[in-house]
């Protein structure tokens, strides 16, 4: 198939346009055609088929699932639930209390709120066309690790009497989970799926345009100097900038993008995107309402060092 | 009809709102239409996915904002 796509985007910058190949702005013009498509394909189809997995595993079944085990293997099942349990960060909160409710350990109720938001399909997809399955790979295996390491360790500190004392008086109703056909299933996919490419539709292109443009213009200037190999704390400096910041993973790889053409370690610039998407002030202002600020606090820390730690690995492991 | 909206008030719980009114009076159905935000209240229906839409005590949909035709299939069908 995407030899299809490169004939396409020959076809209309070299006949269409008439451009010379060989020329700068046509290259950068039949790059651009050509990974805005494939990349836009690879997230309906993608987006589409994660939507429907997730539908099999609302939360209301992987609390269930997740009541009946105790650390370790909760942790490693809550990370990787994580990743299939349709989740808003608007949901934390009634997540969050729900989970402690029926029993599952903090630490494993945490495992799950890390690995939820820091492995995104999105970010995946876009880390696929952009950097190759080895990258891709690396994001969501790191993605995972970051979530069961912090979560252990979390669950280890003795933290559940920072929790407001409200979350433990909360009794949670019974639900009566409505069966969905499996063509609500799919009509339901397609409308996430026209939703989200809708919301990240511009960013794929200003990342790709980004991308394009810098292949071809931009020197690699300062930026490599000072936050290149040569610097240990770029890493920690990278996950201090990204932590305050929001934004949804499909903004952030404009960022990546940028960073890496300009000589920025891929480790560097993915444990900023990463610091970004998990952790955030308005999510630190959402979880307050659960969490105690001692609470709060180890949280964020935790995970700060395990994404730091991640960057460097990843800096160590991709030359 | 008494309808209920939960949701901790994120922008996907205004539009789960907005498409319920919407559905109500293209239905021009009498409907008692409330949001509760309340952690507790939201709770004892057992959801854990916001925005969640409940008629007369019955949860129809939760953890995302549904279409304005789901919707009007759901309002119909209940009456």
């Amino acid at each position: 198939m995407p030899d299809f796509l490169k004939l396409f985007a020959d076809l209309v910058v070299y006949r269409w346009l008439g451009l010379h190949a060989g020329a700068h702005l046509a290259d950068a013009l039949d790059f651009f055609i050509y990974d805005v498509i494939k990349i836009l394909l690879l997230l309906t189809a993608i987006i589409f088929v994660v939507s429907v997995i997730r539908s099999f595993f609302p939360p209301e079944k992987t609390r269930q699932f997740l009541g009946r085990k105790r650390s370790w293997v909760g942790n490693i099942l809550a990370a990787l639930l994580g990743i299939v349990t349709p989740f808003c960060s608007c949901s934390a909160v009634p997540l969050f209390i729900g989970f402690l409710e029926s029993g599952i350990p903090l630490g494993v109720t945490l495992s799950f709120l890390i690995s939820s938001p820091t492995v995104n399909e999105v970010a995946l997809v876009m880390l696929l066309g952009l950097f190759g399955w080895k990258v891709a790979g690396l994001y969501i295996a790191s993605g995972v690790g970051i979530a069961i390491v912090a979560g252990i360790i979390l669950g280890r500190l003795k933290l559940e009497r920072y929790v407001e004392e409200y979350v433990y008086q909360i009794k949670v109703g019974a639900a009566d989970y409505v069966r969905p056909t499996f063509r609500q299933r799919a009509t339901d996919a397609w409308t996430y799926t026209g939703e989200i490419l809708r919301k990240v539709g511009l960013w794929v292109l200003v990342g790709v345009g980004a991308g394009a443009l810098i292949h071809g213009y931009v020197p690699v200037d300062w930026l490599a100097k000072y936050a290149g190999r040569g610097n240990p704390l770029a890493v920690p400096l990278a996950v201090l900038i990204g932590v305050p910041l929001y934004s949804n993973a499909a903004g952030t790889i404009p960022i990546v993008q940028a960073l890496t053409a300009k000589g920025v370690p891929i480790g560097t610039a993915l444990a900023l995107m990463m610091a970004v998407t998990a952790l955030s002030l308005p999510e630190a202002i959402i979880l307050r309402r659960v969490m105690k600020p001692r609470l709060l606090a180890t949280y964020f820390g935790v995970v700060a060092l395990a994404i730091v730690f991640v960057g460097y690995l990843f800096n160590a492991v991709i030359r | 009809m008494l309808i209920q909206i939960l949701g901790s008030g994120c922008s996907r719980c205004h539009e789960t709102e907005r498409r319920v009114l919407n559905a109500v009076s293209r239905l021009g159905i009498a409907a008692d239409i409330r949001k509760v935000t309340d952690m507790k209240e939201i709770m004892s229906f057992g959801v854990l996915g916001t925005p969640a839409v409940v008629i007369d005590g019955k949860v129809v949909s939760q953890g995302k904002v549904p279409s304005e035709d789901e919707l009007r299939k759901l309002l119909s069908g209940d009456k």
